[in-house]
C-alpha cells in the first residue's frame, strides 16, 4: 500500500479578501488522470500553481508522495524538479531555439550531460512531429507546434507528475487535434497528470477523474462517466449544458 | 465564508515562516554589521587614518566651507534640472529617428546615426571646452554668450547621444505582436509609437535613465573646468586658500544626498508599475 502521488486536504488560497480557493480535497494516485473542469475564474489555474508551488496557500495539505510540500521548510525546487507543467501561454524562452528550450532543464537541474540531454530531447520531438523544428526560435511555430514543443520541454526531464493549464485554449481547432491527440497517448502510457480544460470530449475520453471548480470549491468529483453524463448539482448540469454540444 | 478560521496546521506554518524570516533577517543583520565593521575598522587602524582625516574629514572647514559650497551647487542643481527635460526630449526624438521607416525620413536617420556615433565618441569634458570656449567667440546675436549657458549645451548634445541609445533599446525590446496589434487596430504608425510602444519602452528603461540622469549630476562638475563658480570650483577655491581638501568630501554629500532620494523613487515607480500590470501574470 504506497501513498497516493498527490493528495490534498482542505486547501484554502486568497488574495487579500478574495478567497480564490477552498476546501478543496483531491486525491491523484499514480497514472490518473485528473481532469479539473469549470468557468474562467473558478480557480483551476490557481490550484494548478499550487501544485507545485508557484503559489502559496494560506491552509490545508499538500502532500506529494507521500511528504508534506505546503512545509515551508520544504524546497520548492526540489518538488519541481519531479513535476512538470505546461502553460495555456506556451511560455517557451524566445531566445532559445526549440533543442535549446528542451534541454536547459535536463542539463542544468537534473545535471544529465549535453550529449544525454539532446538525444532524449531529440527522440521526444521526433516522437511529437517536431523533427523539422528542432534547430527554429519558438516564435517561428505555429500555435500547435509551439504546444507540443512546450509539452516536451515539460516531458524532457521525466516528471512523475505533469500540470496542464488549458493547453489548448489558445489554439484554434484544428490544432486543439494535435496536441491532444498527444496528450492521449501521454494517458494510455500511464503519465499521471492533472490538467485543466474546456474540452469535455476530451475529458470524457482520458479522465480517470472529473472536477467540477466553482467559485473556488470543488462542487462535484467523479469518473466522466458519472460527472458528465448524470452530474448531481444543479450548477453542475447548467455548465454542462452551457459547454456541452446538444446530445443527438 | 467569513467563518473560516486558521487550522492549528496553518498557523503553525505560519510560526515556522515567521520564524525563517527572522533567521534571515538576523543572518543580514550579522552579515552586514560584519563586513561594513571589519571595513571601517580597516580604515581607522591604518597608518595614515590621523593625517588623512584632518585633511578631509576637518569639522571646522566642513562648517566654514559649506555656505559657500551650497551656493555653488545651487548652481549644479539648476544646470541638471534645467538639461534633464532637453536630454530626453532630444534623446526620444533622436531614438523615434532612428525607427522610422518612410523614405522621406531617411536624411533624418542618417543624421540620427550619424550624430550618435560622433557624439558619443567625444569626451563630455571636450564638448564642454568647445562650447564654452568656441560659441561665445562667435558672438551671436540674441542667445546667452556666457560659459555656463554653452557648458549646459555642450551637457545636452552629448548626453543626448547615450540617452537615444537607451531609448533605442527600449523600443527594440518591445516585442512585435504589441505592434502588429496596433496597427490591427487601426493606429498610424506615429501613433502607435505614441499610444503603445514608447510608454511601454520608456517604463522598461527607467533604470538606466535614471543612470544616465545620476551621471549628468555628476558630470555638471565639468563646468568647473570652464571657470564656472559651481560646488566643485567653489570647494576647490576654498582649499587652495585653506590648504584642507574637506569641502570636496562636503561636495561629494551634497551630490549623493541628490541621487539617493531619486533612486528610491524610481524603485518605487517600478514597482508600482511591475503591481498593477503583472498581477497574476503567468
Amino acid at each position: 500500500m504506497t501513498a497516493p502521488l498527490l493528495e490534498l486536504a482542505d486547501v484554502r488560497k486568497s488574495y487579500g479578501d478574495k478567497v480564490v480557493l477552498a476546501d478543496i480535497d483531491l486525491t491523484v494516485d499514480r497514472h490518473d488522470v485528473v481532469c479539473l473542469i469549470g468557468s474562467s475564474g473558478s480557480g483551476k489555474s490557481t490550484l494548478l500553481r499550487c501544485l507545485n508551488l508557484l503559489e502559496q496557500i494560506d491552509d490545508g495539505v499538500i502532500r506529494f508522495d507521500g511528504e508534506e510540500i505546503s512545509d515551508p521548510r520544504v524546497d520548492p525546487r526540489g518538488v519541481r524538479r519531479r513535476v512538470g507543467m505546461v502553460f495555456q501561454a506556451y511560455n517557451l524562452f524566445p531566445h532559445l531555439t526549440v533543442l535549446d528550450n528542451c534541454i536547459l532543464a535536463p542539463m542544468r537541474v537534473h545535471g544529465v550531460t549535453r550529449s544525454e540531454a539532446v538525444q532524449r530531447a531529440r527522440e521526444l520531438l521526433a516522437q511529437f512531429g517536431l523533427s523539422d523544428q528542432v534547430d527554429k526560435h519558438p516564435d517561428r511555430l505555429s500555435g500547435g507546434q509551439q504546444q507540443r514543443a512546450a509539452l516536451v520541454r515539460a516531458l524532457c526531464t521525466g516528471p512523475e507528475l505533469l500540470l496542464l493549464d488549458e493547453i489548448t485554449a489558445a489554439l484554434d481547432p484544428e490544432l486543439v487535434g494535435e496536441v491532444l491527440t498527444i496528450v492521449r497517448d501521454l494517458a494510455a502510457a500511464g503519465t499521471t497528470m492533472v490538467l485543466a480544460t474546456h474540452e469535455m470530449s476530451f475529458a470524457r475520453d482520458v479522465a480517470t477523474q472529473v472536477c467540477f471548480l466553482d467559485n473556488g470549491r470543488i462542487l462535484e468529483q467523479g469518473p466522466p462517466s458519472q460527472l458528465l453524463v448524470a452530474p448531481e448539482q444543479e450548477r453542475t448540469r447548467q455548465f454542462l449544458r452551457r459547454v456541452l454540444p446538444p446530445a443527438g | 465564508m467569513s467563518e473560516w478560521i486558521p487550522s492549528a496546521h496553518e498557523l503553525e506554518r505560519r510560526e515556522l515562516r515567521r520564524q525563517q524570516r527572522l533567521r534571515r533577517t538576523l543572518l543580514a543583520t550579522v552579515v552586514t554589521v560584519l563586513v561594513f565593521g571589519g571595513l571601517l575598522a580597516g580604515v581607522l587602524a591604518s597608518p595614515g587614518w590621523p593625517s588623512v582625516h584632518a585633511l578631509f574629514f576637518n569639522g571646522h572647514h566642513a562648517h566654514d566651507s559649506f555656505h559657500e559650497v551650497l551656493k555653488g551647487f545651487w548652481i549644479n542643481v539648476k544646470l541638471f534640472m534645467l538639461c534633464e527635460p532637453c536630454i530626453l526630449a532630444s534623446a526620444l526624438g533622436l531614438a523615434l529617428a532612428r525607427t522610422t521607416r518612410s523614405p522621406w525620413l531617411t536624411p533624418l536617420r542618417l543624421v540620427a546615426v550619424v550624430y550618435t556615433d560622433v557624439v558619443r565618441g567625444v569626451p563630455t569634458i571636450l564638448l564642454v571646452f568647445l562650447f564654452a570656449f568656441g560659441f561665445p567667440a562667435l558672438r551671436l546675436q540674441g542667445i546667452p554668450n556666457s560659459a555656463l549657458f554653452w557648458a549646459g549645451a555642450a551637457l545636452i548634445v552629448s548626453y543626448s547621444a547615450y540617452v537615444a541609445e537607451v531609448f533605442r533599446a527600449g523600443i527594440d525590446s518591445i516585442h512585435p505582436s504589441q505592434v502588429n496589434s496596433a496597427s490591427a487596430l487601426g493606429l498610424s504608425r506615429a501613433q502607435t509609437m505614441r499610444f503603445v510602444v514608447v510608454p511601454q519602452a520608456a517604463r522598461r528603461v527607467v533604470p538606466p535613465l535614471l543612470n544616465d540622469f545620476v551621471s549628468l549630476q555628476k558630470d555638471t562638475a565639468l563646468v568647473a573646468s570652464v571657470g564656472v563658480f559651481d560646488a566643485v570650483f567653489s570647494a576647490r577655491d576654498y582649499g587652495n586658500y585653506n590648504f584642507n581638501y574637506t569641502p570636496l568630501v562636503v561636495v561629494a554629500g551634497f551630490f549623493v544626498v541628490c541621487t539617493v532620494p531619486l533612486a528610491r523613487f524610481c524603485d518605487w515607480l517600478q514597482r508600482r508599475w511591475l503591481e498593477r500590470e503583472r498581477a497574476g501574470a503567468l
